[in-house]
């Protein structure tokens, strides 16, 4: 495999896990299994309608920056980083 | 001294601001008009980012949505947030590899075709131009209610304003001011939610408010007590469901693509200096409307709690548990001026019976005849809070320049997408490929002014489909742009046939799905099927279609790639360069 193409492999993979999260956090959370999480609290909060209205957001913030953050070290680490 | 001169100078002085930033920060280049040169740094314009999302809707809409929706309007915050994720780890950072200038010319390139930039033109200016009626005839609004000056005359006032720092500064001017937007309307938006989360809860922070318990109350929490006034007046239960859990699902997953395509919040991340920027960019971008967005659940349901309080005082069914009307607040006739909030007495007992078809059956037996507040339009909720919380005149000055900092940065950003899509691509890349840089820079300035004029114009006439139409942006984001983007990034096989078939698949399947039940080109009158649930294919509605338009651009575009010729050579190195971040060169010319 190229190296080129092990970088885009590994890309693709942490783009995979990701996504995942926003996923899970949002749609599954927030809506799928909201009836459910909605018997934990956390406060006032019910868990389910914390996710759809505080939580995901909160998550998507950390995600991107995880994100950006292993994708600078992994830039360096197959060598395609700018300067 | 009083409201309105305080409003007056206070909005005066930021439009002196943003003149002064504007005469700062002209353009000098094509370069610096399309995408500001490529030099902000990624946290300011992360912050203009923001700024040119956040548009009117959010500032004064979303906050009353969220206040008579409950739950339900989970979709909007998730939505209108979750999109950034996409655009960070699928769009962003390729494109700002690719390194032109704007998204019809990312994909004529990619796609080696003038009819593939043609129809990105033709979606971009569509989506734009829909979105920014309701940003003109926001700052017509917030005019009018706050400086008692005509509508038009704060139409034609905001247009001036942009007219000078669009047109003067281009992308420059436009980040620079957006980034003094941003801080205008983010404090005029948070000071109020402080001072009321503090008066209901005791704890400043509104994030936490709406998860603490009620002050003066032995441990009640917030939520639960409103969801109790809610269920005992006859309203759903605030924190519960109301829509069916598959339209809930494909309303946020379309407003969360749509927001990833739509190409004045993606040609922001042209700006930045690096790929890397392009990246951590996007994450600054979401957490600087992460403030807001995190907020307005408390806001909404805050004011909810403020509007239902005061208006049932005791006991319901109870023969004083109702507001005398001759004692309700100043507030309250302020706004029942404007139109926006109306009372009827009719049960003729001078006292304000609010309630919810769920309550009918006992009604009549309290001697009620019909819910009396027969109109509360959710859009006074940011605007009337600091009333309704007797906050100083300041924070309501504040309030009415952050709604209009709000109107005015996202209709900036529209009107450049708009007029460097004619400059550029049109003018440019298609009809005039020989003009000069010199003559390019003239003829985006004239396209803009020309925006502007059109925008100002169709905001003082708004067509009458003007509060459907923001569907039909976020509809044509989601199932032309995006997909389109995506799978020249990510799929090197995508040949210009798949990309046009599946752009247009996506294009008109959305279009004929809301020109159905909204009537064809919102003319009414025209649809096939009355507008409701029992009508939609499946039960969605016409605004979550997007994601189902996209689904249907994927497939259809793989498909018919899979039985064309690949792409040339040159288009596939192309690709494998954009995927790399080395090698990011500065400004260049396209």
């Amino acid at each position: 495999m190229s190296k080129a193409s092990e970088y885009w492999m590994a890309n693709i993979k942490l783009v995979a896990l990701c996504i995942a999260i926003w996923f899970v956090v949002s749609f599954v959370f927030g809506i799928f299994l909201v009836d459910q999480l909605n018997t934990v609290r956390i406060g006032g909060y019910q868990l389910g309608f914390w996710f759809a209205q505080q939580g995901s957001i909160y998550t998507f913030v950390a995600l991107i920056f995880f994100y950006a953050y292993r994708m600078n070290i992994l830039d360096r680490k197959h060598g395609v980083h700018e300067d | 001294m009083d409201l309105k001169m305080m409003t007056f100078l206070v909005v005066g002085a930021t439009f002196a601001l943003y003149i002064f930033i504007a005469i700062r920060a002209r353009a000098a280049s094509t370069s610096e008009f399309y995408v500001a040169g490529k030099g902000i740094h990624p946290v300011l314009n992360g912050m203009a980012t923001g700024a040119d999302w956040m548009s009117a809707a959010s500032f004064i809409s979303m906050a009353g949505l969220i206040a008579f929706k409950g739950y339900d309007a989970s979709v909007y915050l998730m939505g209108w947030t979750g999109g950034y994720v996409l655009l960070a780890m699928l769009l962003a950072p390729y494109l700002r590899k690719y390194g032109k200038f704007t998204v019809p010319e990312f994909i004529g390139d990619r796609f080696y075709s003038k009819a593939a930039r043609g129809v990105a033109i033709l979606c971009l200016i569509v989506a734009s131009l829909t979105y920014v009626i309701g940003q003109m005839k926001g700052v017509g609004v917030a005019f009018s209610r706050f400086l008692e000056v005509p509508f038009d005359t704060g139409v034609y006032v905001g247009m001036t304003i942009v007219f000078i720092y669009a047109v003067l500064g281009g992308m420059k001017g436009i980040t620079y001011t957006q980034i003094a937007q941003y801080c205008v309307l983010i404090f005029a938006y948070t000071v109020p939610a402080v001072f009321i989360s503090l008066q209901l809860t005791g704890n400043p922070i509104p994030q936490l408010g709406l998860g603490s318990t009620m002050s003066g109350t032995d441990g009640v929490y917030l939520l639960d007590k409103l969801d109790l006034i809610c269920t005992d007046l006859g309203f759903k239960a605030y924190t519960a469901q109301k829509g069916s859990t598959l339209d809930l699902f494909l309303l946020t997953m379309s407003l969360m693509i749509g927001t990833a395509g739509l190409p004045h919040v993606i040609t922001r991340f042209f700006t930045v200096p690096k790929v890397r920027d392009a990246r951590s960019s996007a994450g600054w971008a979401l957490v600087f409307i992460a403030i807001l967005y995190t907020t307005a659940p408390a806001v909404g349901a805050m004011a909810r709690l403020n509007l239902m309080d005061t208006i049932q005082i005791g006991e319901v069914g109870a023969p004083d548990g109702n507001l005398v009307y001759d004692d309700a607040p100043a507030w309250f006739s302020n706004w029942e001026k404007t139109g926006l909030l109306a009372f009827e007495d009719k049960n003729s007992d001078g006292r304000i019976q609010y309630y919810g078809p769920g309550l009918d059956d006992k009604a009549a037996g309290f001697g009620w005849q019909g819910n009396e507040m027969v109109k509360v339009d959710r859009d006074i909720m940011v605007l009337a809070n600091p009333e309704i919380a007797k906050l100083p005149n300041w924070v309501i000055a504040l309030v009415a320049a952050g709604g209009i900092a709000a109107a005015l940065s996202t209709a900036a950003g529209l009107l450049l997408a708009i007029s460097s899509s004619i400059s550029h691509d049109l003018l440019k890349g298609i009809l005039m490929p020989d003009i000069t840089e010199k003559t390019e820079l003239l003829a985006s300035r004239i396209a803009m002014g020309g925006a502007i004029v059109v925008a100002g114009l169709l905001g003082l006439n708004p067509p009458g489909f003007a509060a459907q139409v923001v569907a039909l942006a976020f509809g044509l984001a989601a199932s032309s742009i995006f997909p389109a983007l995506m799978m020249g990034i990510f799929n090197r096989r995508m040949n210009q046939q798949g990309a046009i078939a599946g752009m247009l698949a996506g294009l008109f399947s959305t279009l004929i799905y809301i020109f159905w039940f909204k009537g064809w080109f919102f003319i009414q009158g025209t649809n096939m099927a009355p507008d409701n649930a029992a009508h939609w294919f499946l039960g969605i509605s016409p605004g979550s279609f997007g994601a189902v338009g996209a689904v249907i651009n994927f497939a259809v575009a793989y498909g018919v790639s899979k039985v064309t010729p690949p792409p040339p050579e040159e288009i596939q190195a192309l690709v494998e360069n954009i995927r790399v971040p080395s090698g990011t060169g500065g400004a260049s010319v396209g």
